[in-house]
């Protein structure tokens, strides 16, 4: 906090301005057609992509992503039979071993990397897209937009259904394996979690959001008055 | 302006939002404030970055050692109990059917954190002795351990739903061994490395670190 004083920076009149993430080239952004994309001449970053009716089409996947985020989470993954036993694991179901053997920050760093990020992900998501229809679009709707791109680092369902995959095959060789339900659901989930991602353009709610409580609220919201006159 | 013509955020004075990508300029008498769209806190450059990206760094090359020295699964049947390590898995894993597999994990356990390790250590040093060669290959690089980082974790998926599903004692079962908890610390350091990291040091020369610095 002493770093940082309650100061806010003053904006630059013109909000096509962007500086590149990768190599702080300052450039203004062209006007895009839907489809199409902006990299930086510098460093061949993608700065920006039209995706047409981004707000609409990341709502329904990420409704249809809660759906099966729940039937994912509630039935079992992957199950076994060997001479006459059976026994079958959920997603949870793996943490809770780990955490029985004695590996409680394994077990945590799976909670939240299979559990809790893709939670935070597409609950995030939905939330985001539902705030930025309203016509003043409320600051909240920035306030969680800001840890999206931490939840989307984390969350790790990709990368989990290649290690099920892998432990799959090991398991395989001493026992029959059953897939289960949400072995499939997962499947379905990591290409939804993929297209909302293609469809999701920031850049499109961050214009639309009211600005936060700052020193420099007043004259934005004039400047930008005058923009769209 | 950097001295090789660029025109750069940095260099007039502009400081740009790492959340929302807001472009603003910081009071005359303060260093550094806050995005007036989304209130994130502003500077030039991530917090740190050099400092922060080594500690992480060289403590995940600490742990790589643990890593994969240590067991990572133990398997107890009604004859004994055998420990495999990482490289272990990956050898008993190969088969005329597992090879691809056995493949994958070779590359995304062994190949992938080592290289990682690697790579970011060449970024961190040439950005820190202001190096304005291969610029170009070296923001690739970057992306590249940025992308690839999160695929070292199927390893612990791999033992974590192996070991939840042969619980079937006193047949077989299938236990994580401490190896697992250095492993799993190697991807989460490293991946904390990556993101501490600050690509724009890349293109950063001597003469704006001075800036920065000043």
């Amino acid at each position: 906090m002493s770093r940082y004083n309650e100061k806010y920076n003053e904006p630059i009149p013109d909000l096509a301005m962007v500086a590149c993430p990768h190599c702080d080239l300052l450039q203004r952004l062209p006007e895009l057609p839907p489809g199409g994309s902006a990299r930086c001449p510098r460093c061949n970053n993608e700065l920006w992509r039209g995706r047409p009716d981004s707000l609409n089409r990341t709502f329904a996947l990420s409704a249809a992503a809660v759906v099966l985020y729940a039937i994912a989470n509630s039935v079992p993954m992957l199950g076994l039979t060997i001479v006459g036993r059976a026994a079958s694991t959920t997603v949870f179901g793996g943490v809770e071993t780990l955490w029985q053997d004695g590996q409680e920050m394994v077990a945590v760093l799976v909670l939240f990397t299979a559990v809790i990020a893709p939670a935070l992900q597409i609950g995030i998501m939905l939330a985001v897209v539902i705030g930025a229809q309203r016509t003043r679009v409320p600051t909240w709707v920035g306030s969680l937009l800001r840890h999206h791109p931490v939840t989307r680092i984390w969350s790790m369902i990709k990368v989990m259904m290649l290690g099920v995959l892998v432990a799959l095959v090991k398991i395989a060789d001493y026992a029959t394996v059953i897939p289960g339900v949400a072995l499939f659901v997962l499947w379905v989930l990591v290409f939804l979690l993929a297209a909302i991602q293609a469809s999701f353009d920031p850049r499109e709610v961050w214009e639309r959001i009211t600005w936060t409580e700052g020193g420099a609220y007043p004259a934005i919201a004039d400047r930008t008055a005058e923009k769209t006159l | 302006m950097s001295p090789s013509g660029a025109v750069t955020a940095m260099g007039q004075g502009l400081q740009s939002c790492e959340v929302c990508s807001l472009v603003s300029r910081p009071a005359p008498d303060a260093k550094a404030g806050r995005c007036p769209r989304c209130g994130e806190e502003l500077d030039f450059r991530k917090t740190a970055s050099f400092q922060r990206s080594w500690a992480f760094l060289i403590a995940a090359a600490v742990c790589y050692i643990p890593a994969n020295l240590l067991p990572v699964l133990t398997t107890t049947t009604a004859t004994g109990s055998e420990s495999d390590t990482i490289l272990q898995g990956v050898v008993l894993l190969w088969s005329p059917t597992g090879w691809p597999l056995s493949l994958i994990v070779l590359f995304a356990s062994i190949m992938i954190p080592s290289a990682k390790i690697l790579a970011l250590a060449y970024l961190l040093v040439t950005a820190q002795r202001g190096s304005a060669e291969n610029n170009e290959q070296r923001i690739r690089m970057y992306r590249i351990i940025e992308f690839i980082g999160r695929w070292s974790m199927v390893d612990v998926f791999v033992d974590t739903f192996t070991a939840a599903l042969i619980q079937l004692q006193p047949l077989m079962s299938v236990a994580p061994a401490p190896g697992l908890l250095f492993f799993a610390a190697v991807v989460v350091l490293t991946m904390l490395a990556v993101e501490s990291f600050d690509p724009r040091l890349i293109w950063d020369t001597v003469r704006s670190e001075e800036v920065q610095h000043a």
